[in-house]
């Protein structure tokens, strides 16, 4: 039998492989999808700008530097309606932020303490824990939002049950809170020997809070690095130096120095003519959004914390407990670490979701960036597409952002395996 | 051996004790309590508290639920009766009971309404060959049927739309067989073709000359006639039905090895995870109209449903790369061993395993998109939220809050909560390890 030596005979190429052929036919099929793509894009910008020169509009966004005209209710910045739209967009982006995080730590504590009691071996505990996921996670967002906003307006009393000899409603926290119809109305820290504002024309940074934020940085370094040489000092001679005196006055001596310089004190909420004065003023919709998008998304982290705890094998248990760990150890050094590792890419996930939600702040009223820059702006100058656009980037870059943040941890705490 | 034992010790007993009863710490209802309420302080502390809570809501709302007026035209009828009565304000049922067809229905012509009660009944039969095993196979061609009975019952008009609209999905079949001599990709290509040349060539001149030779119709009832639960279920079924496959497909493509095409997938899926709901469903209301030739319009109802399934579909290709993620890789070798083609070794090997773990996420991507169905009141269309503000402007229900509240919240809680039920009962019918 003849031994065939040598290359097989080279195959020419034929119109058919590319159908054909694997090797040539994905890429017949991605050409045939760019070329789709090209077409459908050109095909809308065709339509965008003949639609546009239809209406007699153009493309700019020299809107956002005209007078706004509107007033927003809550302002974390100065504003008046004598400002610009690009500014009432900023009042509005940082609305949607401070609700954001106050809705994340809602519903982080909220979660986190049903899904844990739900694991209770408490049955009563477990069952209402059961009922308040169950109830939440069925019934739209929307519906608690409104809910939570009708409780406040309709089932809360007026500013006038406060006052009298025999009122018929009284403040919450010895007589730090009030909780009105109107609002709620929660002490601010105020500084009598402040250092003002710096003036960065247009924000006004507080110097205070930057102090304040300064000094607390800096003692959590100042802590780390005590523990550190603990730690050090331990490796070296076996012995570790007691540090929870030393942690303590490093972490809390500098902040209550600084905020006695400041002069540190808290101004309460005071019934002065028709309404409360002074403190800081939660404004319905403000609390209708907060409890309603933090007690919602609560339900859905209970079960991810839920999930996350029943993921632990009962192994690690065992098995700390046979190393002789006490039962506070084994949570905290075995199995909080795992469980972590699962509850917290949903968890993310969740503020991703609240971050999106907080878009329904219309139904109540809520001035965020939707109500401000992709409500009042657009109908005022008729700028749909740029306002749309200019909206969804913002919210697209929000939501990148948490999510690389996520991605970052998750390649962080991933598993280390050959 | 006995002896010695008998002298070793004074007495053995040669009798049981009779059984004696657990003390009554340790038996029945008491045991249990000990168990599972006041087991240590803590645990007595949250039973106390959380009886506490019990007590409060019950108290809170028992009197006010006690209190209800079924049989009232307005909320002044039922505050005259509670005064009547001498006692504080109760429940006001009366307002489910004089709106309950606006709730259910919305608008829709009063005298039409067994038209969508009648495609909510078929609905159940086309779920039924779907849902459950033990439904005659033979079903399922009525179950893909339905869509064009539902759209025809609920909207009525000339029967020869719907029905040239499912005469494409005819021609895509009959291309497919006559074809398949040629070979698959061919035979697929042009069963991708034909349907689309039909509808956008021939199915707009067949429904016109068959309506002129054979007027069939019922009466046509347009889209802002509907409202109430009638929205959100064919938001929600529509949006539901066609997400599904639709988030296949971009899980597939994100997974593939073309570039182009998973890049496409990935920008895709970012983008509309990305972005608020509420920001899809303005762009349809709002900003469609720059995007399609002048002149063109089309039905709101359909903009917003094609809008929220392309939103639940990025949500659900994320669930099922989860799925497909899970599944180990020797599956994907075995299937190519077997010598399987990419789409029979989807259809035989991947799918049905990758869905199968992602059942859970798939469901809550379900409940999800039926509870957003809610957003459309931002856009103008009367959903049962955005209904339950037009009865309260109305001047009989003025300051009502509640009981419309309760009510359309029990109504969005019963779906969802059946969904849920059914992915568990799912989960238990598919599970194939061990049992």
């Amino acid at each position: 039998m003849a031994v065939t030596q040598g290359e097989a005979p080279r195959e020419s190429f034929r119109l058919s492989m590319l159908l054909y052929d694997t090797r040539y036919r994905s890429y017949t099929i991605q050409i045939f999808a760019l070329m789709l793509l090209m077409l459908g894009a050109a095909w809308l910008i065709d339509n965008t700008l003949r639609n546009l020169q239809a209406l007699g509009k153009d493309f700019s966004f020299a809107f956002l530097w005209n007078v706004a005209g509107y007033d927003i209710s809550q302002r974390p910045i100065e504003y008046d309606s004598t400002m610009t739209h690009g500014r009432a967009a900023v009042v509005g982006f940082l609305n949607t932020i401070i609700l954001a995080i106050m809705a994340c730590v809602l519903a982080t504590v909220v979660g986190v303490i049903a899904g844990v009691l739900r694991l209770s071996n408490n049955w009563m505990v477990a069952r209402l824990m059961t009922v308040y996921v169950e109830v939440f996670r069925n019934i739209p967002t929307l519906l608690w939002i409104l809910i939570f906003g009708a409780i406040m307006t309709e089932a809360m009393p007026p500013p006038s049950a406060f006052r009298g000899d025999e009122p018929t409603a009284s403040m919450a926290f010895f007589d730090s809170v009030a909780v009105t119809n109107r609002g709620v109305y929660v002490p601010a820290p105020e500084f009598s020997r402040g250092l003002g504002a710096l003036d960065l024309g247009g924000v006004q940074p507080s110097l205070n809070a930057i102090a304040f934020i300064l000094v607390v940085a800096l003692s959590i370094w100042a802590n780390r690095r005590l523990i550190a040489h603990a730690t050090r000092v331990q490796n070296a001679t076996g012995v570790r130096p007691k540090t929870w005196w030393k942690s303590l006055l490093i972490l809390f001596g500098p902040v209550i120095l600084l905020l006695w310089a400041l002069g540190f004190h808290l101004s309460y909420p005071e019934l002065r003519g028709f309404n409360f004065q002074g403190g800081i003023h939660m404004r319905n919709s403000l609390i209708a959004m907060w409890l309603g998008l933090g007690i919602y998304t609560g339900a859905f982290i209970a079960e991810n914390v839920r999930a996350g705890i029943l993921a632990i094998s009962k192994g690690q248990t065992e098995a700390a407990f046979s190393l002789g760990l006490q039962p506070g150890k084994t949570m905290r050094l075995v199995i909080l670490p795992q469980a972590l590792r699962v509850i917290i890419p949903p968890l993310i996930s969740q503020y991703l979701n609240i971050t999106k939600n907080t878009s329904l702040g219309l139904a109540v009223g809520y001035m965020d960036l939707r109500s401000t820059l992709g409500g009042i702006t657009i109908n005022q100058t008729g700028r749909e597409l740029e306002g749309m656009m200019l909206m969804m980037l913002i919210y697209l870059l929000i939501s990148l952002t948490i999510s690389g943040a996520m991605n970052v941890y998750n390649s962080r705490v991933k598993l280390k395996e050959r | 051996m006995s002896d010695t034992h008998a002298q070793t010790v004074a007495f053995v007993r040669d009798t049981m004790i009779p059984e004696q009863v657990p003390p009554v710490t340790e038996r029945g209802a008491v045991k249990w309590l000990r168990e599972n309420l006041f087991n240590g302080w803590l645990s007595t502390v949250l039973t106390v508290l959380s009886l506490l809570v019990v007590a409060w809501m019950v108290l809170e709302t028992g009197p006010w639920l006690m209190r209800s007026v079924w049989d009232a035209g307005s909320l002044s009828e039922c505050r005259r009766i509670w005064a009547e009565a001498g006692v504080p304000a109760g429940a006001c049922w009366g307002v489910i009971n004089d709106r309950l067809h606006q709730l259910l229905f919305g608008f829709y012509p009063p005298h039409l309404y067994w038209r969508p009660v009648l495609a909510l009944a078929l609905l159940l039969v086309a779920l039924g060959p779907i849902l459950f095993p033990w439904v005659p196979r033979k079903l399922i061609w009525f179950s893909a049927a339905y869509p064009f009975m539902a759209y025809f019952l609920l909207w009525g008009g000339s029967i020869w739309l719907p029905v040239s609209a499912a005469l494409g999905f005819v021609v895509a079949g009959a291309v497919l067989v006559l074809l398949r001599p040629l070979g698959t990709l061919p035979a697929t290509l042009a069963a991708f073709l034909a349907p689309l040349l039909w509808w956008a060539v021939a199915a707009g001149p067949f429904a016109s000359v068959m309506s002129d030779l054979l007027p069939v119709g019922i009466e046509f009832v347009r889209s802002d006639r509907f409202g109430g639960f009638l929205i959100s279920l064919v938001i929600g079924v529509t949006g539901i039905s066609l997400s599904l496959p639709l988030g296949i497909l971009l899980a597939l493509g994100r997974q593939s090895d073309m570039i182009l095409i998973k890049s496409i997938c990935v920008t895709f899926i970012e983008f509309i995870r990305g972005v608020p709901l509420i920001t899809l469903l303005f762009t349809a209301s709002l900003l469609l109209n720059y995007f399609l030739p002048p002149g063109t319009s089309f039905d709101l109802i359909l903009r917003v449903i094609i809008m929220v399934t392309l939103f639940a579909a990025a949500y659900m290709a994320e669930v099922i790369r989860g799925g497909l993620a899970a599944l180990p890789r020797g599956q994907y070798e075995a299937a190519d061993a077997l010598g399987l083609d990419y789409w029979k070794a989807q259809r035989l090997i991947i799918m049905p395993q990758a869905l199968r773990i992602a059942i859970p996420g798939i469901v809550n991507t379900f409940i999800g998109l039926f509870k957003d169905t809610t957003l459309v009141v931002f856009i103008g269309l009367l959903d049962p939220i955005g209904l339950s503000n037009a009865i309260r402007a109305s001047s009989d229900w003025q300051g009502i809050y509640w009981e419309l509240f309760i009510f359309i919240g029990a109504v969005f809680f019963v779906f969802c909560f059946g969904m849920s039920r059914y992915s568990m009962y799912l989960e238990r019918r598919l599970r194939t390890d061990h049992r």
